[in-house]
C-alpha cells in the first residue's frame, strides 16, 4: 500500500464516529482505538450512546457516537472538538456538526442523505447548506453503494452487505491516519471464526474504504501521529468498569479471600457485574439479585460469612441500598458499594455522566451513619481505587463507597499493567481462638476496627444486627452507650486518614489559583491547567480521590493559593462540602449539569476570568 | 454426614445468655424451644449454624440462640441468608421471619429465594398481625379483620403461605402449630435435612394483638377435629375418633367419614410428600376450616438442584480448563503491547 500523498505530522487528533445506534459505531471506535494503542499512541476514548437500544432510525435521538483522542503527547481526556467526524446519516451531522473544529474533516455517507432521512434529522433543506458545511473539508462518499459494489459477488443478503458500511468508513479513516489494517482484520478472523464469509465481507469493506480514500484527492494530506513517549512496560486498553472489577479481584487475591458480588443490572454500572460474572475462572461468586436491595443484602450476608463483598450500582440503586448501608455501618462489616454515577435525579439521563451523587454518598442515610467515600479519576485508576476501597473496607471493618461515573465506566485508555507482587498485602482483623470469649464490638486500639469472626470457627459464635449494641454484642438502649458507639463508628472512619496518601498538587504548591476537582474530573482539569501553566499563569490543580476522610494535608494545600475554584459536574456539592470541612477559605465554583464533561475551553475561560479578577 | 457421636449437644447448648424478651405466653417461646430441641438431632457442629432474621417480634430469635446470628433489616432476611449460604455452603442457614417481614416488605426476596432453591430453612411465624408495631393487619390477615389500620375491617384478600411457596416453585413446605412442640421439632429436623429452600409455616399466637386467631382450628378442644397431621406414605386420617379422612372426588378433595357410605381406610388418599407434581399438595396446603381440616406436617418435600451447589460446580468446571488461574494471568490476557 504505497503512499504517494503528502504527509503532515500532528501532536494529537480527535476523531468522532457517529451514526444510527444500529450502525456499529461503538465497534468501529473500539477497533480504531485498539489499532492506535497497539501503534503506541496515548489515547482516551468516550462512547456516547442513547438509552434506547434501537431508538427511531434516522433521528437525532438515535445517534450513537464514539470519540477518540489520540496523540504523541500525554492525553488526559477524550477531547472536546473533533478534527474528523464520520457521520453515517444526516441525523449524525445534525447531532455533531457543532462539535467539529473549524476546517475539520467531515466524512458522510452520501447515499444515506435521502429526502426522507434529511427530513427525519430535522432539516428543511440540504444539510450541507443549513449547517454551512462548506467551511469544513467535506467528503461525501457514496459508502452504501460502494460496499454493495465491493460485495456483489460474495453471496450475502443485502442487510449483511449494508452492515459493513462502518468498516468502509473505518478503512477511510485508517488511510487518513496512515494506520495498518492488520489488527482489525485479525479481530474479524477471530470474531467470526465460524462465519468466515462475514469476516471476509468486513475485511473487503475495510480495504475498499482504505483504497477509496487513497484514490480520492480530498483526503490529502495523510496525518501522522507518532507514538507517545510513555513509560516502559506492558500495556493494554481498559475501560473503567473492567478496571473496577479487576481491582476487586486483585484485592481478594491479596487478602486471600473469596469474592462475592451481589448486584442488579443498571446502566452504566452493569459492566462491573458482567465482568465479575465472567470471572468464574478466578472463583468469583456473582449473584444477579432480584433487586438492588437484595444485591447489597446478599453481599452483606457473604461478608458476614467471610467473603470480600461487593455490590455495584448507579444513583437510583444507591437510593434503594441506603438502608442496608446503614446495616453495614451498624454491624461494622466490610463491604464495597460502587456507584457508577449517572445524570439524575430519578431516571434522569441514564447513559450520561454527572458527579451529583456526592452528598448522597456522604450523608444519604438515616442516623449518624459515616462511611468511607473514595472516588476514581481515570478509567484505568478505577483498578487502583477499587483495590483501595477493598483494602480499607477489609482492614478497617467498614463499608466503603467507591464513586466512579459514566464517563470513566465507558471510557478507555491505555494502561500500564501492574504486577501483583507490587501491590500491598491486605490483612483483615480476623478473630481467632485467643479472642474467646468473643466480644463482637471490641476494637483495635490503632484503627478502632472490630474483629471479624467467621461462621464455622468454633467458639466464636456471636450475634450482630441493626440494633445498637454494647461491646459484648448485647442489645442496649442505654443513652450513653448509643452516644459512645456513635462516636466510635465516626472515629473509626476518621482514623482511615492515617492510612491514606497526602493530596497531590499538580503544578507549584503556591500561586494565584488552585483548581480543585474530585474523581472523574481529573483528565480535563489536568489538560486545562497544563495549558494555562504553559501560557504563563500561576495555576495548579488538586484533584481529590479520598473524600471521606480527606487527606491530612488539605488545609495546608488550600492555604497557599490566592484563589480557589472548585470545578465539578453538579451544582456545587464538593464546594459546599469543603465549606463545611475547611470554612476558612473562599471557594469559587465552575459547575455544569448537561450530562457531558467540561470542555477544556470552559475551564480555561472560567479560570482566566478569576485570574483577571472578573 | 458428620458422625452423630462427635457432637453430643443438648438443647441447652443452643441457649444464649440473653434474657428472652417476648411477651409471657407468646407462641414464639415454644418455637424457640422446638428449634433448640431439633438442632442437637442434626449431627452438625454448633459453629456451623447461622440464624438470620429480618424485623419483627420473631426476628429477635437469633439473639436467643448460641450460634452465629445476624439480625437484619425489615424484609431482607432471605437476601442476607442467601448471601451467607452462597458464600459458605457448609453452613446450616436458618431464616427466622414473620408474615409481615416475609410476605409484605420482603415478598420479593421470599419468592426468589424459593425459586432459586437455595438450601436455607425458613421458619415463618404467621400470627396474621403486625405485633412489633402494635397491631396492624398483615398480608395473611383474614378479609374483614378489624385492626388499628383497618378500623372498619380490611378489604383485601390474604396470602396463603403454602400457595405462595408452591407458586414460587417451592420444593419443601410444612405447617405446624407453635404449641405443638413435638410436631414442630420433628418438622424442623425434616426441614434441615431437606436440600433446598424449606419453608415451615408456624401458626403462631400473638397474645396481645391477635390472641386466639388460630384457636378455631388449633385450640386444644377442637384441634383433633379441625387439623390433619400429614405423614408421608400414610392415609389422610383425622378426628378425635380417627374416623375422618380425605378422598379425591373429581378434581376436589372431600372430607369423608370412615364407615359411612361404604368408605373404609383403604379408600382414603395416601400422602405423598415426595411427588414432584404439586397438584394434591397444593390442595392440601390450601385447605381451610370449616370445609376442611387445616393440614399440618410436611406437605411437600421434593428433591432438586440447589443454587449454591450449582454455583460451586459451575466454578469448578470452568476452573478445570481455564487459562486464567490468577490475577496476573488476567492482567496479561487479551491484547497487550510492550513499550520498550
Amino acid at each position: 500500500m504505497a503512499k504517494n500523498s503528502q504527509v503532515i505530522e500532528r501532536e494529537e487528533v480527535v476523531i468522532r464516529f457517529s451514526g444510527d445506534s444500529g450502525d456499529g459505531m461503538q465497534l468501529t471506535g473500539t477497533l480504531f482505538s485498539d489499532t492506535a494503542a497497539l501503534f503506541g499512541n496515548d489515547l482516551s476514548t468516550f462512547p456516547d450512546y442513547p438509552a434506547e437500544i434501537r431508538a427511531p432510525q434516522g433521528t437525532v435521538g438515535g445517534v450513537s457516537g464514539f470519540q477518540i483522542h489520540l496523540g504523541h503527547s500525554e492525553i488526559d481526556t477524550p477531547g472536546d472538538y473533533a478534527d474528523v467526524l464520520v457521520a453515517m446519516n444526516p441525523a449524525a451531522v445534525k447531532a455533531n456538526a457543532k462539535w467539529v473544529k473549524p476546517g475539520g474533516i467531515i466524512i458522510f455517507d452520501k447515499d444515506n442523505f435521502t429526502e426522507k432521512n434529511i427530513e427525519k434529522a430535522g432539516y428543511i433543506s440540504d444539510p450541507v447548506i443549513e449547517e454551512k458545511l462548506d467551511s469544513f473539508n467535506v467528503i461525501d462518499a457514496p459508502i452504501s453503494s460502494m460496499v454493495k459494489e465491493a460485495l456483489k459477488n460474495y453471496g450475502l443478503d443485502p442487510k449483511s452487505v449494508l452492515r459493513t458500511k462502518n468498516m468502509f468508513a473505518l478503512g477511510m479513516v485508517y488511510w487518513l491516519f496512515d494506520r495498518k489494517l492488520k489488527y482489525t482484520e485479525q479481530y474479524f478472523d477471530k470474531k467470526f471464526v465460524k462465519k468466515p464469509e462475514i469476516a471476509e465481507a468486513n475485511k473487503v469493506a475495510l480495504r475498499a474504504g482504505y483504497y477509496y480514500a487513497e484514490t480520492i484527492e480530498a483526503l490529502n494530506p495523510v496525518i501522522k501521529i507518532e507514538p507517545a513517549q510513555i513509560a516502559k512496560g506492558t500495556y493494554r486498553n481498559i475501560c473503567g468498569n473492567s478496571a473496577t472489577a479487576w481491582g476487586f479481584l486483585a484485592a481478594a487475591e491479596k487478602a486471600g479471600l473469596k469474592v462475592f458480588i451481589g448486584s442488579y443490572p443498571i446502566t452504566p454500572a452493569t459492566g462491573i457485574l458482567e465482568e465479575m460474572a465472567t470471572r468464574k475462572d478466578l472463583g468469583v461468586k456473582s449473584f444477579q439479585a432480584e433487586d438492588e436491595i437484595a444485591g447489597i443484602c446478599a453481599a452483606l450476608g457473604a461478608s458476614f460469612a467471610g467473603n470480600l463483598a461487593i455490590t455495584s450500582t448507579s444513583g437510583p440503586g444507591m437510593a434503594l441500598k441506603s438502608e442496608a448501608i446503614g446495616l453495614a455501618v451498624m454491624t461494622e462489616l466490610p463491604i464495597v458499594i460502587v456507584n457508577v454515577q449517572r445524570a439524575g435525579p430519578s431516571t434522569g439521563l441514564p447513559t450520561k455522566t454527572e458527579q451529583a451523587d456526592l452528598m448522597q454518598a456522604l450523608y444519604g442515610r438515616n442516623g449518624e451513619c459515616p462511611v468511607v467515600v473514595i472516588a476514581a479519576s481515570t478509567p484505568s485508576d478505577c483498578f487502583h481505587f477499587a483495590f483501595e476501597a477493598a483494602r480499607i473496607a477489609l482492614e478497617h471493618m467498614t463499608p466503603v463507597l467507591l464513586l466512579t461515573d459514566s464517563y470513566l465506566a465507558n471510557g478507555t485508555e491505555p494502561w500500564k499493567i501492574p504486577k501483583m507482587k507490587d501491590l500491598p498485602k491486605i490483612s483483615p482483623p480476623f478473630a481467632d481462638k485467643k479472642d474467646i470469649p468473643f466480644l463482637p464490638y471490641k476494637r483495635d486500639c490503632d484503627t478502632l476496627a472490630r474483629s471479624w469472626a467467621i461462621p464455622g470457627t468454633p467458639g466464636l459464635e456471636h450475634r450482630i444486627g441493626g440494633l445498637e449494641k454494647t461491646l459484648k454484642g448485647t442489645v442496649s438502649y442505654i443513652p450513653e452507650n448509643h452516644e459512645m458507639m456513635t462516636k466510635f463508628r465516626a472515629d473509626k472512619v476518621a482514623k482511615v486518614a492515617d492510612k491514606i496518601p497526602d493530596l497531590q498538587v499538580y503544578g507549584k504548591n503556591s500561586g494565584d489559583l488552585l483548581v480543585v476537582g474530585w474523581g472523574g474530573s481529573r483528565g480535563y482539569l489536568t489538560t486545562a491547567v497544563r495549558e494555562l501553566q504553559s501560557e504563563g499563569h500561576k495555576v495548579s490543580l488538586a484533584n481529590f480521590n479520598y473524600i471521606n476522610p480527606m487527606p491530612k494535608n488539605v488545609n495546608e494545600v488550600l492555604s497557599k493559593f490566592k484563589n480557589i475554584v472548585v470545578a465539578e459536574l453538579n451544582m456545587g456539592q464538593f464546594a459546599d462540602y469543603l465549606r463545611i470541612k475547611y470554612p476558612d477559605f473562599k471557594y469559587k465554583q465552575i459547575n455544569k449539569v448537561q450530562g457531558v464533561p467540561f470542555t477544556i475551553k470552559e475551564i480555561k475561560d472560567n479560570c482566566i476570568n478569576i485570574l483577571e479578577g472578573k | 454426614m458428620a458422625d452423630l457421636q462427635t457432637f453430643q449437644y443438648t438443647p441447652k447448648d443452643f441457649k444464649s445468655d440473653q434474657e428472652v424478651r417476648w411477651c409471657p405466653g407468646c407462641g414464639d417461646h415454644a418455637v424457640l424451644n422446638a428449634v433448640q430441641k431439633a438442632l442437637p438431632e442434626l449431627g452438625i457442629p454448633k459453629e456451623r449454624f447461622a440464624f438470620i432474621s429480618g424485623i419483627g417480634c420473631s426476628s429477635r430469635f437469633p439473639y436467643y440462640m448460641d450460634t452465629f446470628g445476624f439480625h437484619g433489616i425489615h424484609g431482607r432476611a432471605a437476601a442476607i441468608a442467601t448471601g451467607v449460604k452462597i458464600a459458605n455452603p457448609e453452613l446450616s442457614v436458618w431464616e427466622i421471619t414473620g408474615d409481615g417481614d416475609a410476605l409484605a416488605i420482603g415478598g420479593n426476596h421470599f419468592i426468589h429465594a424459593i425459586r432459586r432453591n437455595i438450601d436455607i430453612n425458613i421458619i415463618l411465624f404467621n400470627n396474621e398481625i403486625y405485633g412489633l408495631t402494635k397491631g396492624q393487619y398483615s398480608p395473611t390477615s383474614e378479609k374483614g379483620l378489624v385492626t388499628k389500620t383497618s378500623p372498619f375491617g380490611t378489604v383485601e384478600e390474604p396470602f396463603s403461605v403454602g400457595e405462595l411457596v408452591i407458586g414460587a416453585k417451592g420444593k419443601f413446605f410444612a405447617r405446624t402449630i407453635d404449641a405443638n412442640v413435638t410436631l414442630s421439632t420433628q418438622i424442623y429436623i425434616e426441614a434441615a435435612k431437606h436440600k433446598g429452600t424449606s419453608v415451615v409455616e408456624v401458626l403462631q399466637n400473638c397474645l396481645i394483638f391477635n390472641d386466639g386467631i388460630h384457636d378455631i382450628v388449633a385450640g386444644r378442644e377442637v384441634r383433633d377435629e379441625r387439623t390433619l397431621i400429614l405423614k408421608h406414605g400414610e392415609p389422610m386420617i383425622f378426628g378425635k375418633e380417627n374416623n375422618k379422612g380425605l378422598i379425591l372426588e373429581g378434581l376436589k378433595l372431600k372430607v369423608v367419614k370412615i364407615g359411612e357410605n361404604g368408605i373404609s381406610e383403604k379408600n382414603l388418599l395416601v400422602h405423598n410428600a415426595l411427588e414432584p407434581n404439586p397438584g394434591i399438595q397444593y390442595m392440601l396446603a390450601n385447605m381451610r376450616y370449616p370445609e376442611y381440616p387445616v393440614a399440618l406436617g410436611v406437605i411437600r418435600s421434593v428433591d432438586g438442584h440447589t443454587y449454591e451447589t450449582d454455583v460451586e460446580e459451575q466454578i469448578k468446571a470452568i476452573q478445570k480448563d481455564a487459562k486464567i488461574k490468577s490475577v496476573n494471568d488476567l492482567l496479561g490476557s487479551g491484547s497487550t503491547w510492550k513499550v520498550e
